[in-house]
């Protein structure tokens, strides 16, 4: 025990996006690591698809994602809610008009 | 549980901001869920790290028990139930590696501090799967045990460590199942074959209890937890649940749980159990458990049997970005 072993080198994170059903859009459902696209696919396949739940696999190497940054949260998000306007809720139809 | 090693209490930290920590815990009252980049303090992203690695190194290690019995199961039915349970657990491992590197840890760290025996995995690994009745009482109890933990995770206030414990969770309930139907075939079989299940549950039923952790008396990071809703019920809650849920499913395969002092409480119907053992706990997690060391030499074996592995697929994919490159 505490026999220090040599560091195992870092292997390339992805992220992993599956379609359940035809007419669904593909969905965030975790990351792995591989060394290379088609590795990372088959490991996909294996790790999250063993019980039907994809049609099809989309990896994407992590670092190509760009995220908004949560501490500008406020700044880029909350102004939508000061806009009532955009929401049909915001316009008065009569009852006898009916649905609109 | 499978974390049941935990035992610094976090150090609140003064020098972090006192308003960013009252906005935190705001945010956790109102049930909000934490996410990777978010603001939160050292203690606990320390406090998750910690929890998930070693609920991630308790999958791993976890196949070995079971992985022993694949060769030998005894049908084919069997044989393709266990490899696929095992193959599970590996993904849990996977879910759960993946959670603790959204906090900042590297999955390789993770697994190297493992097998230099620095982190901690669940004690009841270590014990011996001696008979084919071993794997149908993991099943049952074990796993059985792990979902009555994992099941309020998957509310824990940390939103990729909870999105893994639903995935999780959904794939755990084949396993108790197919450990009861096991421990069901035994017990109704020949007289060989119940004995061999009752000694099976001998073995592992005090192990399974002691998976939940130490007594609330004696847990000290708890209370901290449960404020940060990583925790939602104690060691002893989960515990009762646990033996409430297991003892008719002992009396209905026609085994006895080996604990003389067990009955029921009249006024609360809970199941009273009796007396454990803490200090053999105390040993397995100190390292000291019938197949420690078996445990950290098998996962060092894979791990450098599998470092051609790695080494070819790092090649590979070296020469093919040059060969783009060029
Ligand atoms: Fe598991
Ligand atoms: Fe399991």
């Amino acid at each position: 025990m505490n026999k220090t072993l040599k560091a195992t080198p870092p292997v390339q994170l992805w992220e992993v996006f599956i379609r359940s059903r035809s007419g669904l859009a593909h969905k965030h459902v975790g990351s792995l690591h591989a060394e290379d696209a088609e590795l990372a696919l088959q490991a996909a396949r294996n790790l999250f698809t063993r019980r039907g739940e994809g049609l099809s696999i989309w990896v994407v190497p992590s670092h190509l994602i760009v995220a908004s940054d949560p501490s500008e949260k406020g700044m880029l998000f909350e102004p939508a809610l000061s806009k009532a306007y955009r929401h049909p809720t915001f316009y008065n139809v009569p009852e006898e008009v009916g649905h609109m | 549980m499978y974390t049941q090693a935990l035992n610094d209490l976090p150090t609140p930290h003064n020098l972090e901001d006192a308003e960013k920590m009252a906005n935190f815990q705001t945010r956790i009252d109102s049930e909000d869920r934490i996410e990777a980049n978010d603001w939160m303090p050292e203690a606990y992203r320390r406090t998750l790290v910690r929890q998930i690695s070693q609920h991630a190194h308790s999958e791993i290690i976890g196949q070995l028990p079971e992985g022993a019995w694949i060769t030998r199961a005894p049908s084919l039915r069997r044989k393709a139930a266990l490899l696929a349970k095992v193959q599970d657990e590996c993904g849990h491992g996977l879910y759960l590696y993946a959670a603790a590197e959204t906090l900042n840890a590297s999955r390789e760290a993770l697994m190297d501090q493992l097998m230099e025996g620095k982190a901690k995995y669940s004690s009841i690994f270590n014990y011996p799967t001696m008979t084919w009745a071993d794997i149908g009482a993991i099943g049952w109890l074990v796993d059985g045990a792990a979902i009555m933990n994992q099941i309020p995770l998957c509310r824990c206030s940390y939103g990729p460590y909870a999105r893994a414990m639903i995935r999780v969770c959904k794939e755990e309930s084949f396993h108790q199942r197919q450990g009861f139907e096991i421990m069901m075939t035994l017990a109704k079989g020949s007289a060989r074959q119940k004995a061999m299940a009752q000694d099976a549950l001998n073995r592992w039923w005090w192990p399974s209890l002691m998976m939940f952790g130490p007594p609330d008396t004696d847990s000290q990071h708890s209370d901290q937890s449960t404020r940060w809703k990583i925790k939602r019920f104690s060691n002893d809650e989960l515990r009762q649940k646990f033996v409430d849920a297991t003892v008719p499913q002992a009396q209905f395969l026609g085994l006895t749980l080996p604990d003389p002092d067990l009955r029921q409480d009249e006024v609360t119907g809970n199941w009273m159990y009796g007396e454990i053992d803490w200090e053999e706990f105390k040993q397995v997690i100190a390292g000291n458990g019938p197949c420690n060391q078996d445990r950290l030499a098998s996962r060092r074996k894979a791990h450098e049997e599998g470092a051609w592995v790695r080494e070819a697929a790092a090649a590979y994919a070296a020469r093919q970005a040059s060969r783009h490159a060029a």
